[in-house]
């Protein structure tokens, strides 16, 4: 009889382009400067969203907000990963990945403003209506993944939930089928560091999240989520695993939250100012612009041009927003089931909503 | 035609939906080799490969979660819940996403997905084997909750269900399950959800009730002038059938045997104020569970309404 080591696991950590904007050639995605530049463009364009989102919650003009300000990296690089037929299945906190997609802007206002109009999916994006309830979403993903892989399809399921959904018994269920039939399924957790006033440490004893997923026979990597660069690599590596049938992937973005959890929070009840003031030297867009600046691909100019062409998008997307006509009261019951229930008709009737 | 019992019946509904529709697939604990613990899902495995009928890991929230996501992607699941108190770990997956989903997007997306799960006391199981927890479903907008109780039923009312469009919770009573032998036609026949059959006219009292409980009302019955109702899908309920019936008798007794309180006969009791108290000669009597835990095997009789409790209410209802 003897006692030796029958499982062991390593867990990678991956950063492209480090906080001074050096890239290390070694594991630099293929990505042509036109990419280089969409990153730069939707990284400025959602970030120009999100100040104004959180302005109009100010004023009045939108509900409560979840701010995406500081994970543009791993929102925006991860989504433009993604090819046109892969499912996206988001939490709250995904602005920056539906707006990547290409999503109507002034619909995703239009949500936050408290309109389920604004999560009516346009049918040309295969994204799901981000889900409210953190992490029970993940098991969706699978479930898709596993309908792809049974119907044949050569595409994947992408799912975003951050390091508090990562503690949910969903994730658990979720991952856990994803790797008994080895399904085509993306698992990317934002870890944020904070869960509301909950610090990512309450959340697991393990040291990273990427780990898990070892549990669960399947590879999970730790990124640099600040870094486009790296969320982008390892977003395609694992589609393409994926595609090909070698099963699901977990990638941790290791980033932060620099606002508050939502319009209605006050993180310095529960977090120093000096941490945040360290992480905002780690944002996204301060690297990619000093990595395009010693490209060349960046100047002043350019990033003025970038900016006020945002700004312009964002203009007309409120304008769109505010002069939507109003829901009627009658589609609070009408959307319930494909065709309403004789009850459902005399609440229509009763309530004065419909003749 | 043969006789058939009802796991015979769903049996066939699943193999007859199976062939004729692609998208069809079952999945849940031990649906595969073993054919189910109550073996409704056997032969489906030999028949329609690996691919369509999946043996799950025992995770029942993963398995509605993962249905959920399949019936997005275009398939029509139906799970297997092994025992009714096992689903309440997936009972998020059903409130917070399978019967929102379509309100949710205005339309974009539907959960087409039917969870089947035997449900009810009387087969004398393990404790949390036994649950009737009917109610708290119905209680769900977008989802429709059907009881069947005769092989016959059994196989339309899920056919219907495999077939409609939202998410449907299939509750089969596990007492009857071998109890009763039946002529079940073979081939395609639906009976449509939110009907419920008069099983037998009556002129005294109205009788509401669904599953095992159907059964019992139909023996106490004897000797009393009852209109007999099957509801048989549970939400949303046929409250026309309901209404008709008691505009003709003024006297109804509903028996269910989940827990009188806020169980599904409260709601049919207060709809029934709300629209028929002109035409009631007394109370609505419900014959239910008390409002406790379902008892293990050897005090489930107690629990579960007998055929004295309900004769009982029907001498009460006739005093009026």
């Amino acid at each position: 009889m003897t006692e030796k080591v029958i499982e062991k696991f390593e867990v990678k950590y991956l950063q492209v382009v480090d906080e001074a904007g050096n890239a290390d050639p070694a594991v630099f995605p293929a990505v042509q400067d036109e990419t280089i530049k969409k990153f730069f463009e939707t990284i400025i364009l959602v970030r120009a969203y999100n100040d104004r989102a959180i302005s109009l919650q100010r004023e009045g003009r939108l509900g409560t907000y979840a701010s995406i300000y500081g994970q543009e990296a791993s929102q925006v690089g991860s989504a433009l990963a993604l090819g046109k037929d892969d499912w996206v299945f988001p939490s709250f906190r995904e602005s920056g990945v539906f707006l990547s997609l290409g999503y109507p802007l002034w619909q995703m206002l239009r949500y936050w403003k408290g309109d389920e109009r604004g999560m009516k999916i346009p049918k040309e994006l295969n994204i799901l209506p981000m889900s409210v309830p953190v992490g029970t979403h993940i098991p969706h993903a699978t479930g898709a993944a596993w309908a792809m892989k049974i119907k044949g399809h050569k595409n994947a399921a992408v799912c975003y939930f951050g390091d508090g959904g990562s503690s949910r018994g969903d994730s658990h269920e979720g991952f856990n089928m994803a790797g008994v039939f080895s399904l085509p399924v993306v698992y990317i957790c934002q870890n944020n560091q904070w869960a509301i006033s909950v610090p990512r440490e309450r959340q697991t004893a393990a040291r990273t999240i990427a780990q898990r997923a070892y549990g669960y026979g399947f590879e999970g990597i730790q990124v640099d989520g600040n870094d486009v660069f790296s969320v982008y690599k390892a977003t395609k590596d694992a589609l393409e695993k994926a595609k090909k049938g070698e099963g699901p992937t977990l990638i941790e973005c290791f980033t932060y939250r620099l606002h508050d959890h939502t319009t209605s929070d006050d993180a310095a009840r529960y977090r120093s100012e000096e941490e945040v003031t360290e992480w905002k030297k780690k944002e996204p867009l301060i690297r990619l612009r000093l990595f395009m600046q010693k490209k060349g691909l960046w100047t002043d100019e350019y990033e003025k041009g970038v900016s006020a062409g945002a700004k312009e998008i964002v203009d007309k997307a409120i304008e769109e927003e505010e002069a939507y006509p109003p829901s009627l009261p009658a589609d609070i019951i009408l959307y319930t089931n494909a065709e309403p229930t004789k009850r459902q008709i005399k609440e229509l009737r009763e309530l004065g909503w419909q003749k | 035609m043969a006789k058939i019992n009802i796991v015979q019946a769903i049996n066939q509904a699943l193999k007859e939906e199976m062939e004729k529709d692609s998208s069809v697939v079952v999945l849940g604990e031990d649906v595969g080799k073993d054919g189910g613990v109550f073996r409704v899902t056997e032969g489906l495995i030999e028949r329609f490969g690996p691919a369509r009928v999946m043996d799950t890991p025992l995770s029942e929230l993963g398995i509605v979660g993962a249905a959920i996501g399949m019936s997005l992607y275009g398939l029509k699941p139906v799970v297997e819940i092994q025992f009714m108190a096992f689903i309440y770990e997936a009972i998020e997956q059903f409130f917070s996403h399978a019967v929102r989903m379509r309100t949710r997007s205005r339309g974009r997306f539907s959960c087409p997905m039917v969870v089947r799960t035997p449900y009810g006391v009387g087969i004398k199981g393990p404790e949390l084997h036994s649950d009737s927890s009917e109610a708290i479903f119905c209680h769900m907008p977008g989802i429709k909750v059907v009881s069947p109780s005769t092989p016959y039923n059994a196989k339309g009312l899920l056919i219907s269900a495999i077939r409609d469009p939202d998410p449907v919770l299939f509750l089969e009573p596990a007492r009857l399950y071998r109890s009763i032998k039946a002529d079940v036609p073979e081939g395609e026949f639906t009976i449509p959800l939110g009907k419920a059959e008069v099983f037998q006219e009556g002129g005294g009292i109205t009788v509401i009730a669904w599953g095992t409980m159907f059964h019992r009302a139909v023996e106490a019955g004897e000797g009393f002038d009852c209109e007999i109702i099957d509801l048989m899908t549970l939400k949303p309920f046929d409250e026309e059938t309901v209404l008709t019936s008691v505009k003709k008798t003024g006297r109804v007794v509903i028996v269910h045997e989940a827990t009188k309180y806020c169980g599904l006969g409260a709601e049919i009791s207060a709809f029934l104020a709300e629209e028929a108290i002109m035409h009631l000669k007394g109370p609505v009597v419900r014959v239910a569970a008390p409002d406790a835990v379902v008892p293990m095997a050897l005090l489930e009789d107690y629990y579960m309404p007998s055929k004295e409790r309900i004769r009982k209410a029907f001498e009460e209802v006739m005093k009026y």
